[in-house]
């Protein structure tokens, strides 16, 4: 593979090994996984599969304890923890299955957090999450609170944060968890949405059916990937 | 499949930032969040701090009261009166006293009063002889007035021609106990009418003379047999002076015996009291200080709880780009602004006492600004102090404990 080629994958992973503790407990045992951007894929697996240690070292949040990592063109291991945060804050958005917003505030300046630490001035943060809600459906929703909201506009709002920043990768830990089947839908066609306009897509779940949607699907089990299935779906 | 090692491909990410404007936001979000509790632990560090200002507060005005009246009635003043020789017995002060003393360089006035044993005054000649009501008689010096700075609050004080004759003036107490009210009335003094000239003011540094009736020296030797021996003699000098003269009192009174001469200075006795009030007012402060630092570690316990209940929003903080150095900022800044909001009530509430308490006691409200100021500065350093643990933490928290559910 050509270094160009490498350079257009986003994240990057070779024999990636992640272990806690000791006696030492394996979580990832020598993973090796590209994603090319632009891409929409699902990492699912039971469980204690080792799919959120995955999720922590994709997301930079967690570091291998051995193997190569590299998200968008960085290499992880040897960052400090402070361009790690950098990392987070320009080239990653994440979206929690507990949404994680916080009450006291509107669904505007929810989504304006997404970009506080990019130090951009709080007049622009809230420019860009206004189109960032309306992109996810929500320009009539600003000024509203999230006990306001069903649970499916939430996640949509935690989609607009995580994505406000236009980062390379956006990371969703069972985005459809905490939803109702329809509600879950929407958030899934939200999502494909932003695949389709140029964003990498990885969604982390243990839901077989929800997995079968997406057009890339990287199975786990005990720490290991046990098969990376393409072109079942979309 | 080649891939440089040594050097990072592409270019190093952009640096997370967060404005100042942006941080201080985020440390009133975080007490806005919990009212109850901010104000809660808030109120410890806001009693201490109240405690102190309001100790401060009042032992300064009140020093500045007795300040004024010191400067008022001046430290120049010395009394002199006989000691007691080797046996105890008491040595009266020589005739010429006065005299002398006069003729001290530096010496601007000096007055005397002899106390005339088994003389009493009462209001009339009707009352017995056992109610003294604790009055005494002296015979005085023309510029006993002067000497010791006391006014006159009715009536005229003693001349030279006023002197021969059978009048008095009373110290305030003692008109008040004997019922005169104006200059004109008599008295029954030691078996005679005294007409009474005029009234004392009372005075701070001479109180002794508040509950005597004086009369001349002329009509007391005329009437009691007044020998001319000055019991207590009132010197006034340069301020300068002070010091010299007190040292060249006694062997100017007593050349072969000077230390049966006592020599004092009232004033002292004032700042004596006043030194007392400090011990005081150090003492409270000391409870103050206590009173602060368990506020402080009720707002460090207050943090670290928190630090515990927002594991998740640190977590998405991370996952959002925050650094450790901002998740400690943030910490850190909440504590110092909570610390500080009880220090700002605090010190509101310390300023509001000492008012009350100045109010009450007549007193010209003097609270240093500089201890206002100081005492927002000192409870925003104890809320740094607080925070410092909980803001540590609170930055080693993982940045995965947003995803952990």
């Amino acid at each position: 593979m050509s270094e160009d080629a490498a350079a257009e994958h986003v994240v990057e992973l070779r024999a990636v090994t992640r272990a806690y503790g000791s006696p030492p407990t394996v979580a990832l045992n020598g993973v090796d996984l590209r994603i090319a951007a632009g891409e929409m894929l699902a990492i699912v697996g039971p469980s204690g599969s080792g799919k959120s240690t995955l999720l922590n070292i994709i997301g930079s949040l967690d570091r291998a304890s051995a193997g190569d990592t590299r998200i968008a063109g960085h290499e992880v291991n040897r960052m400090s923890d402070a361009e790690l945060s950098a990392l987070r804050a320009h080239a990653i958005g994440f979206v929690f299955q507990q949404f994680h917003l916080s009450d006291g505030v509107t669904a505007l300046d929810n989504v304006a957090t997404g970009l506080l630490y990019t130090g951009m001035p709080a007049r622009e943060r809230r420019r860009k999450a206004e189109v960032a809600l309306r992109r996810v459906g929500l320009g009539d929703r600003l000024r509203h609170h999230p006990r306001q909201l069903s649970g499916g506009e939430r996640q949509r709002v935690a989609i607009a944060r995580a994505v406000v920043g236009e980062p390379s990768l956006l990371l969703a830990d069972e985005p459809t968890g905490s939803l109702d089947t329809k509600a879950g839908a929407g958030v899934v066609e939200i999502l494909a949405e932003l695949n389709r306009s140029g964003t990498t897509v990885v969604v982390i779940t243990h839901d077989q059916e929800l997995a079968e949607r997406m057009p890339r699907q990287v199975r786990l089990r005990d720490g290991e990937i046990v098969a990376d299935e393409r072109g079942v779906a979309a | 499949m080649s891939r440089p090692r040594a050097s990072r491909p592409g270019a190093a990410p952009a640096r997370s930032r967060l404005r100042p404007g942006d941080l201080l936001a985020l440390g009133f979000h975080g007490l806005r969040a919990r009212p109850l509790r901010a104000v809660l632990s808030s109120l410890g560090i806001a009693i201490g701090i109240a405690a102190m200002i309001a100790v401060i507060g009042i032992s300064t005005s009140s020093q500045a009261l007795v300040k004024e009246r010191l400067s008022e009635l001046g430290t120049n003043l010395l009394t002199v009166t006989g000691g007691s020789d080797l046996l105890g017995q008491e040595v009266p002060l020589a005739e010429g006293a006065v005299a002398a003393i006069r003729r001290i360089p530096g010496v601007q006035h000096a007055g005397s009063t002899a106390a005339l044993a088994d003389v009493n005054v009462y209001r009339n000649s009707e009352i017995a002889p056992s109610r003294t009501g604790g009055l005494s008689v002296a015979a005085a010096d023309l510029e006993l007035l002067d000497a010791t700075g006391t006014q006159m609050l009715t009536g005229a004080w003693l001349n030279e021609a006023t002197a021969q004759y059978p009048t008095v003036v009373l110290g305030r107490a003692a008109a008040e106990r004997l019922g005169i009210q104006s200059p004109g009335s008599l008295v029954w003094l030691g078996g005679a009418h005294f007409s009474v000239l005029g009234i004392l003011d009372s005075s701070v540094l001479v109180p002794e003379l508040d509950s005597m009736a004086l009369i001349g020296e002329p009509v007391a030797r005329q009437l009691f047999g007044h020998t001319g021996n000055p019991t207590t003699i009132y010197e006034r000098s340069d301020d300068a002076r002070v010091g010299a003269v007190r040292t060249l009192l006694p062997p100017t009174l007593s050349p072969e015996k000077p230390s049966a001469v006592k020599v004092s200075r009232p004033s002292d006795a004032l700042a004596a009291k006043n030194t007392v009030d400090q011990a005081f007012t150090g003492l409270l402060v000391g409870v103050g200080s206590i009173a602060l630092l368990v506020g402080g570690i009720g707002v460090a316990n207050t943090m670290v709880i928190s630090v515990l209940e927002r594991r998740r929003e640190i977590g998405l903080r991370r996952s959002l780009g925050a650094t450790r150095r901002h998740i400690r900022q943030q910490f850190l800044l909440e504590a110092v602004l909570l610390a500080a909001a009880g220090g700002l009530a605090g010190t509101a509430l310390g300023w509001l006492i000492t008012a009350i308490a100045a109010r009450a006691n007549g007193w010209a409200l003097a609270i240093p600004p500089e201890v206002l100021v100081a005492g927002v500065a000192v409870t925003a350093v104890v809320g740094a102090i607080a925070g410092l643990l909980p803001a540590v933490r609170a930055a080693r928290t993982s940045p995965t404990a947003a995803l952990s559910s």
